[in-house]
């Protein structure tokens, strides 16, 4: 049998419209969360004591986030079959047919091998050993073993998307310390109450999954009120990592802001029923929601902001 | 007319080639960028504590 035939019955076999482009076997990279973790990392390089060459910089970056991407593909690889219930993910290129499962192992298992060895060799092997773990972190205990056991899964999976700052912090310095863990802790308190405001407006998906979301477990009265408990102790991690050595008074005032607008949004989710809530169509949660994607980012920007204004004498509270 | 016409398929997997083929070009300009600096033997943050001094 020639190539030609080979090719020629697989085409046929698989109609023209379904067939993967490039862009499908990037969005087994998943993005939207590699944009936050590019943001994250890069924070996390810039806010080090430590000066690094700007293209190892970048290349530090770009290793990290591939090394996100490829645990995006293993996820989707692991999730094929709960992707396709789900109204959120049934569009992802594995369950629309796009690609194979085996391809996105594959691809996946190829963009961490290479990711780990490229970090260690333009940084060091403590970067590289530890995107290493972030990617078994994330791939075997959250997505095999956590996410469909218990309804903590997104408290410990958070983790997972927490190490990125902490990733380009040794691979700035090689060493460790505590502000690289604060930064870490921000995104790990941060995660639940924002996952469980999306689980609250989009229930149904992981109850169609059997996803053992905490909405399913635990009902919808106690999701309100752990996200009003995670995210006073949020708050307070926040504002007080102003004043540590990533801290400053830029940072003071934007953490001091958000996380009043931020407990204010978790106290009116814990107070309201959920007739209160069907009959504005889940407005509180939704904007919740969007103010989360905003906290993150602006606390991030705020301990960047303090990072710049350092070799000007400005930056944190010297 | 050329000798070989290009098969359909090679058009319809245009664009997946086209970004194999950039992204291998990209690594090998990344490869060969990493090798310059780490051979130029320049340390970064000694250079720039120079220059702040």
């Amino acid at each position: 049998m020639s190539d030609a035939s080979i090719n020629a019955s697989t085409v046929t076999a698989k109609s023209h419209a379904d067939e993967a482009g490039f862009g499908d076997y990037f969005a087994l990279l998943k993005p939207r969360v590699m944009s936050l973790v590019v943001f994250t990392a890069l924070v996390g390089l810039l806010a080090a004591p430590v000066p690094v060459h700007p293209f190892v910089g970048f290349c530090a970056i770009l290793f990290i986030a591939i090394g996100g991407g490829a645990s995006g593909a293993l996820n989707m690889w692991w999730d094929a079959d709960i992707d396709k219930v789900m109204k959120r993910t049934k569009g992802r290129p594995i369950p629309s047919g796009k690609v194979e499962e085996g391809e996105a192992l594959a691809l996946g298992l190829a963009l961490s091998g290479l990711s780990v060895i490229m970090l260690g060799l333009a940084t060091n092997w403590f970067a590289g050993a530890f995107l290493a773990f972030t990617i078994f972190f994330y791939v075997v205990v959250y997505t095999m073993w956590l996410k469909r056991s218990t309804p903590q899964n997104i408290v410990i999976g958070g983790a997972a998307g927490a190490f990125p700052p902490v990733i380009g912090w040794v691979a700035a310095t090689g060493s460790m310390s505590i502000e690289p863990w604060l930064m870490f802790a921000l995104t790990f308190m941060w995660t639940p109450p924002h996952f469980w405001a999306l689980a609250l407006f989009m229930r149904s998906d992981y109850d169609d999954a059997g996803v053992p979301m905490l909405t399913v477990t635990h009902g919808r009265r106690a999701t309100r009120w752990h996200i009003l408990v995670y995210t006073v102790l949020l708050a307070l991690l926040a504002v007080g990592t102003a004043f540590s050595g990533i801290g400053g008074p830029v940072y003071l005032v934007v953490a001091v802001v958000l996380n009043a607008l931020f407990l204010w949004g978790a106290w009116q989710i814990s107070r309201r029923t959920e007739d209160d809530a069907e009959a504005d169509n889940f407005k509180v949660e939704r904007s919740f929601f969007k103010l989360s994607l905003l906290y993150l980012f602006l606390h991030f920007g705020a301990i960047l902001a303090e990072a710049l204004l350092k070799p000007f004498g400005l930056g944190g509270w010297s | 007319m050329s000798l070989r016409k290009s098969h359909e398929l090679h058009q319809r997997r245009f664009s997946r080639n086209l970004g194999v083929g950039l992204t291998l070009a990209a690594f090998i300009v990344i490869i060969f960028g990493l090798t310059i600096v780490k051979v130029s033997g320049t340390d970064f943050s000694l250079a720039t504590q120079e220059v702040q001094n």
